[in-house]
This record gives structure tokens, sequence and C-alpha cells, in this order.
């Protein structure tokens, strides 16, 4: 299983050819309370970059953004009762979709969990 | 928004920076927007406790003259006459198409009238005053002070450990105190909905007062998120979003605020609209509106009736961290601008069902005397 992130704070989680995606703890941490979100329909066609997620806290939405290419195979439908897994474990139980991915490689110039480490101290 | 050397500071930046404040420009001023504990939290804690909040981003202005009282009706549609000495009252300021400019708390003092400006207004409204007041009053900006907020059913209980005098204060009177011996301009008043206090203070005193005040159990520091949430669910209108000067009194539901006496001395600017509004009921009318589930609609969200078409826009929407519930307000055409009417809210292209609502969404609990 290999796990990447963007540099929109996007996770992205591939097992086989299902890849889970979801906001990092970094996100969750910067947004502060999540009080709802609007995740995609099952069956929809994502590309790369398009928005997959809105996450709404309490002042702002923010988008959240399909790492990679793929068709949407299952949302997480507790998100609408409990937003608030999204900041209990952001990169858990509070995971946004998944897709089916066609073409695996599309992970390979996303950062792994070391290099958005990196990242993320460097826009502090 | 892209001149940050033209970022000014109040006198509790320092103090913002300590308790770790997400600093955001504001009005052209570096403001906390919230604390470590965040939006939820902080607004929940003012609702049940106290909250502190720096408000002296505000224009804080002194108008005096022979009859400033009779002067200020001249720019505004308020009974400031009928004011006592150590009374306050909301009022605006109104163009000649009767359009909102700001809107504002007049005090009325033994010898002049303290009055309290939106900082984004401050330059405008002081500009309306010199012009509109020369020859009858003076204006004077007081630089020097801070203004900061208590506010929560707390509020009593914790000012008045500082001075006992402010729990006999009913809501919308000013009194001079002491407060750790510094005179204080104290009000019974604020944006939140709750009972509270908003306290004028000098500069240099005002991160020693405030130290001792978040010293208290009850009180925690509570950053403009959680004031923005706070004040939409008590239904208090901010300007700039939910009136501008293209909206009027009538049309933003403030009629309350213009006195019969007002009415018919009509001698204010756009008294003349104003009035014909009012007699033939405006076009659009500024509603409370209580979106379905659990998704927010966020200002410009457009409102369409229940045919679809687009007949208006929300002014200010988020969650309400008390209600649980997105809250917003917005316009409508006034045929659908009765509580219950059915309206949809288009959030991100899809149609979401919502109702206009009765505001406050959370009860005021403002303390009126025994």
């Amino acid at each position: 299983m290999t796990k990447k992130y963007t540099e929109d704070h996007e996770w992205i989680s591939l097992d086989g050819d299902i890849a889970t995606v979801g906001i990092s703890n970094y996100a969750q941490e910067q947004l502060g309370d999540v009080v709802f979100v609007e995740v995609p329909e099952v069956g929809a066609d994502m590309g790369k970059g398009d928005e997959l997620a809105v996450v709404e806290s309490v002042k702002a939405a923010s988008e959240v953004y399909a790492p990679v290419a793929g068709e949407i195979t299952e949302v997480n439908g507790e998100l609408e009762d409990n937003p608030s897994m999204v900041n209990d474990d952001s990169e858990g139980t509070g995971w946004f979709a998944k897709l089916k991915v066609s073409d695996a490689s599309q992970l390979d110039d996303l950062m792994d969990e070391a290099a958005y480490q990196d990242y993320v101290k460097g826009l502090a | 928004m892209s001149e940050p050397q033209q970022t000014m500071r109040t006198a509790l930046y320092d103090l913002h920076l300590e308790l770790g404040g997400k600093m955001v420009p504001f009005a052209g001023y570096d403001m906390p927007v919230q604390y470590p504990a965040g939006i939820m939290k902080e607004h929940l804690h003012t609702r049940e406790a106290a909250g502190l909040f720096d408000v002296s981003h505000m224009g804080q202005v002194v108008i005096k003259g022979a009859d400033p009282a009779k002067s200020i009706e001249k720019l505004v549609p308020g009974d400031i006459q009928s004011l006592e000495a150590g009374q306050m009252r909301y009022s605006f300021l109104t163009n000649e198409s009767g359009g909102i400019l700001d809107d504002l708390i007049v005090t009325r003092r033994e010898n002049d009238l303290f009055v309290v400006v939106n900082a984004a207004c401050k330059e405008q409204d002081i500009d309306i005053f010199k012009a509109g007041l020369a020859g009858a009053a003076t204006v004077e900006v007081l630089e020097d002070r801070s203004l900061v907020a208590l506010q929560g059913p707390k509020a009593a209980t914790v000012l008045a450990r500082f001075n006992v005098t402010v729990t006999t204060m009913p809501f919308m009177t000013y009194q001079e105190l002491e407060i750790l011996g510094v005179p204080c301009f104290v009000t019974r008043s604020g944006y939140t909905g709750e009972d509270g206090y908003e306290i004028s203070m000098p500069s240099d005193k005002a991160d020693m007062i405030c130290r001792k005040m978040l010293a208290e159990d009850e009180v925690e520091a509570i950053g403009l998120g959680a004031r923005d949430s706070l004040r939409l669910e008590a239904g208090l209108c901010l300007y700039g979003h939910d009136l501008t000067e293209k909206t009027t009194p009538v049309q933003g539901s403030l009629l309350w605020a213009i006195a019969k006496r007002r009415r018919e001395e009509a001698n204010f600017p756009g008294a003349d609209v104003i009035l014909r509004e009012i007699a033939e009921k405006p076009t659009v009318k500024r509603v409370g509106i209580l979106p379905e589930g659990r998704a927010p609609a966020r200002e410009h969200t457009e409102i369409a009736d229940m045919d679809g078409n687009i007949v208006g826009e929300v002014t200010s929407g988020g969650f309400g961290p008390t209600l649980q519930a997105p809250v917003a307000m917005g316009y409508v055409p006034f045929a659908l601008s009765t509580p219950g009417t059915e309206i949809q809210l288009m959030v991100r292209g899809k149609a979401r069902p919502a109702k206009v609502a009765k505001m406050p969404f959370v009860e005021q609990r403002y303390y009126r005397g025994e």
C-alpha cells in the first residue's frame, strides 16, 4: 500500500487499483472545526485536480481536489452525521472517497510522507 | 490588500501573539481571527461563560457642541435628542438616496456625544461628521483609547469584581467607572446577543487590564471568527455585508431604529426615499434564513424562489455553533419575506431547501434591569 500527499494537503492511499482520499492532519488543523463535508456522487468520473469534495469549517468553505484521475466507487457516508471525524482522525476514519485508479503511475509525482512533512515545515 | 506595511496594530497586539492568536488583516488592522481553542469552542465559551474581544480597531469619536444631540440628527435618522445622559442608541448614517453609509452607536453624555463607528468606515464617518456638523459641533477622534468587549452570561459577575457598579447598569447605558484604578467608559452593550459590556480604556493601560480580566476563571480571549458567528446567530448586521450604501433601513429591516418623531420631521438624509418606502413597502427585505440540512450557505449564495428563479442573495452565512446548524441572512423580495416562507439556496450549483426565519436565531439575553 502506498500513501502519498499533494501540495494542497490531500492524502491518497492506493490498495490495488482502489485509492482512498482525504485531507492531511495539517489541513484539518488549519481548517479548525469541520461542520460539513460535501462528498462526490458514486460513479462520478474525476480528472486529476477536479473538485472532489468541499470541507466547511465554521468560517469558510475549502475545496478538496482529486490527487489523481479515477472513478468514485465509494464515499464516506458517516461524515454526513459526524463531520468532526475529519478533525478527530483525518487520515483514518475521516476519509472522504475511494476511487478506482486507471493509471497508478499518477501517484509517482506526489510526495511521500517524509517529503510532505518537510513541505509543511516550509510553510510555517 | 497587498500592502502589508500598512497594517496597524492595536495596543493588545503582543497579548494576542502571546495567546497564540492567528492574526489576519481586517479593516487595516492585524487582528486575531481565532486563538488555539478555535472558533467553535470560543463561540460556545462566550455563550456559556465570558469572552473578551479586542475591538480597538473600531473608531471612538466624541462630538462636542452647543446641542450635539440635535446637531447629529442632521446626519442620522435615530432619535438622539430624547436620550438622557448615560443612555445610548443604535443608529446609522444615511445618504441622500436613503442608503446606509455606516451603522453606529451613539451615547449621550452630560456635555457631549460618544460615538463608536465601524473600523472600515471610520475615516469616511469622521469626514461626514466634520462636514455635516461644521459650525455646530466639533469632532474629536479618541486615538489613544482601546476598546474591548466582555460578553457572556458571566460577564457581569466578572466585571463586578473590578467595579461593582456595573451590576445594575441596564442594557444600552453608559457610565464612567474606574477599573483597576483606570478611568474607563463602560457601556452595557455588545455584538453577541449576550449580556455584556464594552469598555473603552486608555491604550497604555489596555494590556494590563485585559491580562487581569483574562486571569479570571470564566474569561477566555475570543477572536473575530467567533465574533462573527455570535452576531449572526443574534441576528445582528455586519456593515459592508448585510448593510451597504445600496440598502436602505427599510430594506434592512431596521425601521425600529427610526422613531416616530424623526419620521414626522423627515429631516435626515434620504428621508424622502425612506418615508416613501415605509408607505409603499420595500421591494426587498433583509430576512433570517435557516437552511435545511448541514450545508452552510455563505455570503453571495444565490437565493431562488420555489420555481427556481433567482430572487436574492445571502449577505452573511455560516454555521451557528450554538444552534449546531447553518444560519444565514440575506435579501429576498418583500412577498417572500414572511417567516416560514420556503426558498432555495444555490450552494455550488445545487438547489438546497431553506426557510425564511425569524431573527434572532438564538435568544438575546440582555440585562434590562430589575
